[in-house]
């Protein structure tokens, strides 16, 4: 449908754009940028920090760029000295209001309040010193999230976040006037409300109000302790965003140098999570045909569809929301978790090491990993399994700390063994990716052949819709799954915890046909973790994805269970999938928890 | 299931779950209830399926919807311009003395609230004052004294 | 004195308020919407936006559903008109909403009553019964609610409003999209002041003309005052506009009078010098009804500080201008009368007042200004002193 143009001009060039668009995206389309502090390309218009202010001809009042549609014939001067004076005033409140000790900052450098201050050379405080003394106490009772209340500036985003993108709504807007500020429910502490820990909030705050606990110290000082052997796993989605934080472009390809620059931090040995990713596709792939049989053949009341459990802010949420529905959660741990107790067992009898001695750090791009991490149940190996989680941010941040220039780095290789993996692996970075990799497995195990589409890339499963659905008959199986014969394989795939509320209520109310059910908490997959480089936008994470798919189709290996470490493996140590050992180290269980 | 429970239970059935009844369901439980404990708001939250900081979000937004624990009677005496001019603060005095509590503070029988509140819209007969919903236009310190002292005698 | 104010009984004054509807039914919505804007009539609540206008935007709009709403939210300090409306002749409100209804094509209406006047719901459910039962017998189908307010000032912003009878935090919305437009659950909604319905169902019954000869040409008619203040004679009087301070402080004074502020905490401070040259009305200085009078006694500051309290507690507390810049201001003139900033200081102040003016969300950040600037203008002195 075509849709009305508007005409009128932005700082005297005169511009035509559709009806409905708003004055900041008109002038971006002119290349003028107008600072903006509430207004997220991801989020709703809230229209209320007022830093995107305009002067329009003729009109009294300054209207909010974000928040104004385009209208016939209007005039529009982006940097007038009104506007100038008014965007200043409106900084110079801010920061009035503000805790602002960059120099002790975790986000200074990357702080668009800091940005917008140092643009408009904010120097001395013209107005009142209005930090309130309480709001410095921060909020460190969440293994993942720090809230820090001196440092807010109330845009906002995270509510929105919270509510629209994740609907959890651990974060409120609360009390008004002077008093108005962003609260948990009754200002209890973040670890003890529905916060799911996947950190989108963090991602989306503009300053240092809201940012992951970071363990960067921790992990030095393990690396410089002689007597520690310091291990580090990476997950799939890192290695197509860690550039960013050097400034390289969204998506860029940088495992090689990932590797690098962590072997020059000091770490022991660096591994890959990717590997357990694959193992994760064998132990999850079995369970599911596991309980195909049990429902199609014994005709057992099994739990379908099945839902997939590598992400942690994922299962959290459902713990929260729908523990009635927790059986239907596959009982695999997270690769990040698989990964720990296998090095702290099978691979520190490898290397002869005690495990003891051992710390397993991982590299994430999420933030509830690190709640995950400190679950009482992730102690497979009889010890802490994953010791310390950091963020992308985190290793962005380390780099620059250990002065490595990352860009210049050659490319190196993981090391081996647990360093080995597949173009499979490296998907489950992407929403549909751990669906994809799963089929091609599952598939191929069934019937023997490969999945039936071009050169391995299922596509129905690829792509940033909210919601997607899918199905792949089977035809012509191996006689030892003769009932899966004729049978249409229906699976879905939601990614953002708004889209899994959809999928989640349908299977509730008994109306989803699927089998097998794909969930990530955040917006797009890991890519779009919590704790990914900032900015992000659903432009930067589709390059990410570009990323992704492209590191896939350079693999050699692109299914699973083509990964000889992983035949390896269960030949010298796991035995089988679903086995007493994979029991033992590589599943768990889920608890109910409070929603209200 | 617990009184507070029920109460909004029956309030819900009442105004129906939507979100426009979130409003006068709080209001109700207020009334009721004196204050939103943390249970009350929980219940809220369960029966109109929202989360539990949304409603203390929208709580905390209104004046007379308390958060905190307040006494049977709430005394609001209006402290803008024209009854700051006409003496609230003596009024507030006389209550003070005789309730022997603060500005904020309610009695530890859980009677009386004092609270100060802005323009009730009586300004012409200030200074003025609410308990619960009745009003108490042009009132003095004697002329509070009584009132107070009727609710004393109510229980 | 040039003239005498002109007292006037159109609000107050008992009509056969369902004779005046009937009547209206019988002519075509368009008529009445067009006597509405002939009359001159603007909205009483503060604003201005001339209603029939209003009510025209409203009719034009293609829905399912459409809304009336009478905003009874009545929270401008001074202000207590509207009670006295809702107390003495409520069934002329409740007409004016069924009018309004008629004009725009709703069926159903809202008062948004503001939960300091909750000891008005019994007569007004009352009423309401009432007229219901006499709307059905005239076969008209128009529903009204009462939705009670819990003691937010801005909720009488009519965007804020809805999201409060919406059963969120009284946030104003971003406009456009207008209320007319997008309003209550997203459908044209007409908000309308209590005593801007009771002059409109007047227009229905007398035609514009009576209304158009009384007032200015940018004020018509007469308008409901709250009195209130150092005065012999505060209360309620509805009075012909066009009058000039003077004549009211002569009327209203109590002979010491060194300033009026006029319209409210969000309206402007006008000091002896300029009574004569200020009209009220909206070519001169504006209001919703509320005049408080102040005589040599008062300290301005601790009227500005008060002005500012409120500001500063009633703001929704959303965007920057008005939640940062309220508290810099109350704040600020603390620090310039304990000497921490230099008189100079309040010039800094004045020059954020009016970046609050034109960069806030809403009325009230951008009305804050009003007594600010007014009142350190006429009186600087004594704010620093
Ligand atoms: C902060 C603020 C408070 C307001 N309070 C009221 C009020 O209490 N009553 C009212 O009728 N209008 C109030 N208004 C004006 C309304 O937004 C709206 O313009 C009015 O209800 C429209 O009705 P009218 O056209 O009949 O005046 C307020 C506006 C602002 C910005
Ligand atoms: S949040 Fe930004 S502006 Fe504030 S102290 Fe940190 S870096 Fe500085
Ligand atoms: S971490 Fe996720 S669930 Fe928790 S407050 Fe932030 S957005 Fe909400
Ligand atoms: S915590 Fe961050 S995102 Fe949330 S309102 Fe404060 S500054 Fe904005
Ligand atoms: S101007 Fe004040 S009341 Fe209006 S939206 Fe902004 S903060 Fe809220
Ligand atoms: S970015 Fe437009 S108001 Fe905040
Ligand atoms: S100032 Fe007290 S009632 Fe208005």
């Amino acid at each position: 449908m075509s849709k009305y143009k508007v005409n009128l001009k932005i700082n005297n060039i005169p511009i035509s754009v559709d009806e409905g668009t708003t004055i900041l995206d008109a002038a971006r389309e002119l290349n003028f940028k107008i600072p903006t502090l509430c207004h997220h390309d991801d989020l709703c218009v809230a229209g209320n920090c007022r830093v995107c202010v305009v002067e329009q001809k003729g009109a009294r009042l300054l209207p909010a760029s974000c928040a104004t549609p385009v209208s016939e014939g209007m005039e529009i001067q982006t940097n007038s000295l009104k506007v100038r004076q008014a965007r200043k005033h409106i900084v110079e409140l801010l920061l009035s209001e503000h805790n602002a000790d960059c120099t002790k900052c975790f986000k200074s450098g990357y702080c668009e309040l800091q940005d917008m201050s140092n643009d408009y050379r904010i120097g001395d405080h013209v107005f009142l010193d209005l930090v309130k003394e309480e709001d410095k106490v921060v909020d460190i009772s969440s293994p993942s999230i720090e809230k820090d209340d001196s440092k807010c500036i109330r845009c906002q985003r995270c509510v929105r976040t919270c509510s629209s993108l994740q609907y959890v709504s651990a974060l409120a807007v609360t009390h008004k006037g002077n008093e108005m500020r962003i609260s948990t429910f009754m200002d209890k502490p973040m670890n003890d409300v529905v916060c799911t820990a996947c950190g989108q909030c963090i991602n989306r705050c503009p300053t240092a109000a809201l940012t992951e606990r970071n363990y960067i110290d921790e992990v030095f000082d393990a690396i410089y302790d002689p007597s520690k052997f310091v291990v580090v796993q990476t997950a799939p989605a890192t290695r197509v965003a860690i550039g960013e934080e050097f400034g390289m472009e969204p998506g860029s390809r940088v495992t090689g140098k990932m590797v690098a620059a962590l072997r020059r931090l000091g770490f022991d040995k660096v591994l890959d999570t990717d590997f357990t990713a694959d193992l994760t596709i064998m132990e999850e792939g079995t369970e599911l045909l596991v309980r195909l049989k049990d429902a199609l053949v014994e005709g057992k009341e099994v739990a379908l569809p099945m839902l997939t459990s590598c992400s942690p802010g994922w299962i959290k949420f459902q713990e929260h929301l729908y523990p009635d529905l927790l059986d239907n959660l596959s009982t695999c741990k997270s690769p990040q978790q698989m990964f720990g107790p296998l090095a702290k067992t099978y691979y520190a009898e490898k290397v002869n090491k005690n495990p003891a001695d051992m710390v397993v750090v991982s590299i994430m791009p999420c933030t509830a990993k690190k709640f995950e991490a400190e679950r009482p149940e992730m102690r497979g190996s009889g010890y802490k399994d994953v010791d310390y989680v950091l963020t992308t941010r985190e290793l962005g941040r380390m780099i620059h700390q250990a002065g490595i220039d990352f860009e210049k780095l050659e490319d190196e290789k993981y090391d081996s063994i647990l360093g080995e993996s597949t173009g499979a692996a490296v998907i489950f970075g992407s929403t549909g990716g751990v669906m994809e990799a799963a089929l091609r497995t599952a598939y191929e195990l069934v019937t023997g052949r490969e999945v039936p589409f071009t050169n391995l890339n299922i596509k129905p499963v690829r792509g940033m819709e909210g919601v997607k659905e899918a199905s792949v008959k089977i035809k012509d199986v191996k006689p030892e799954w003769s009932f899966l014969e004729g049978v249409e394989l229906n699976v879905a795939i939601a990614h953002g915890l708004a889209n899994a509320k959809i999928l989640m209520d349908k299977i509730r109310a008994g109306e989803a046909n699927h089998h097998f059910i794909e969930i990530m908490a955040c917006p797009s997959g890991c890519i779009g973790g919590g704790g990914q480089p900032m900015p992000t936008n659903m432009e930067i994470r589709k390059k990410r994805a570009a990323g992704i798919y492209e590191e896939d189709e350079a693999m050699t290996v692109r299914k699973s269970h083509e990964n000889p470490e992983v035949t390896e493996i269960y030949q010298s140590f796991l035995h089988e999938p679903l086995g007493h050992k994979s029991h033992d180290l590589l599943h768990t269980h889920y608890y109910p928890r409070k929603r209200h | 299931m617990t009184k507070i429970k029920e109460l909004v239970k029956e309030q819900a059935e009442k105004h129906g779950r939507a979100r426009t009844s979130l409003m006068p369901i709080l209001q109700e439980v207020v009334r009721s209830e004196n204050y939103l404990s943390e249970e009350a708001m929980e219940a809220i939250a369960e029966e109109l399926d929202l989360s539990t900081a949304d409603v203390f979000g929208t709580a905390s937004f209104y004046t007379f919807l308390d958060t905190v624990p307040r006494g049977k009677y709430v005394i609001r005496v209006c402290k803008t311009i024209t009854c700051h001019m006409k003496g609230k603060d003596e009024i507030i005095r006389t209550i003070s003395d005789m309730l022997k509590i603060k500005l904020g503070e309610t009695t530890t029988d859980k009677k009386f609230s004092l609270l100060q509140a802005n323009c009730l819209g009586w300004c012409h007969k200030g200074p003025v004052m609410l308990i619960n919903d009745e009003v108490y236009p042009e009132i003095t310190p004697e002329k509070v004294t009584e009132i107070v002292n009727q609710y004393l005698k109510k229980g | 004195m040039e003239k005498q104010i002109k007292k006037v009984d159109l609000i107050f004054g008992k009509v056969d308020h369902l004779a005046i509807l009937d009547a209206c039914f019988k002519r075509t919505r368009d008529e009445i919407i067009l006597d509405v804007i002939d009359s001159g009539l603007r909205g009483r609540g503060g604003a201005g936006f001339p209603t029939g206008l209003k009510w025209k935007f409203a009719k034009n709009e293609e829905a399912d559903q459409k809304y009336v709403i009478c905003n009874a939210d009545e929270g401008e300090p001074g202000t207590f008109k509207d009670r006295e409306i809702l107390t003495q002749v409520p069934e002329k409100v409740l007409a004016g909403m069924a009018l309004c209804g008629y004009c725009i094509g709703a069926s159903e209406g809202y008062i948004y009553l503001r939960g300091e006047y909750n000891f008005l719901l019994p007569p007004l459910y009352k009423a309401i019964d009432e007229f219901h039962q006499k709307l059905k017998k005239m076969n008209f189908d128009f529903t009204i609610r009462i939705c009670s307010g819990s003691g937010a000032y801005v909720c009488g912003e009519e965007t804020a409003l809805m999201e409060s009878m919406e059963g969120r935090r009284g946030e104003p919305r971003n406009k456009p999209p207008f209320p007319t437009s997008e309003g209550f659950l997203g459908k044209p909604t007409s908000v309308n002041n209590v005593e801007t319905l009771v002059f409109a169902l007047m227009i229905g019954q007398e035609g514009p003309t009576k209304f158009k000869e009384m007032g200015t040409f940018d004020s018509r008619g007469s308008k409901v005052f709250s009195v209130s203040g150092d005065t012999p004679n505060p209360g309620i009087y509805e009075l012909e506009l066009g009058m000039t301070l003077e004549q009211f402080v002569e009327e209203f004074g109590d002979g010491d009078t060194k300033a009026v502020q006029v319209g409210g905490a969000s309206g402007f401070c006008v000091s002896r010098k300029d009574f004569k040259s200020t009209l009220i009305g909206f070519e001169g200085i504006p209001t919703g009804g509320s005049m408080m009078l102040f005589n040599s006694s008062r300290s301005m500051y601790n009227i500005l500080n008060d002005y500012l309290e409120f500001m500063e507690e009633e703001s929704c507390g959303q965007c920057t201008p008005c939640r940062v810049g309220c508290q810099q201001l109350l704040k600020g003139i603390e620090a310039v009368k304990k000497g921490i900033k230099p008189p100079s200081y309040l010039e800094d102040l004045q020059k954020l007042s009016d970046t609050m003016r034109i960069a806030s969300k809403c009325g009230l950040g951008q009305s804050v200004p009003n007594p600010f600037n007014s009142i350190i203008n006429n009186f600087r002195e004594e704010i620093i002193y």
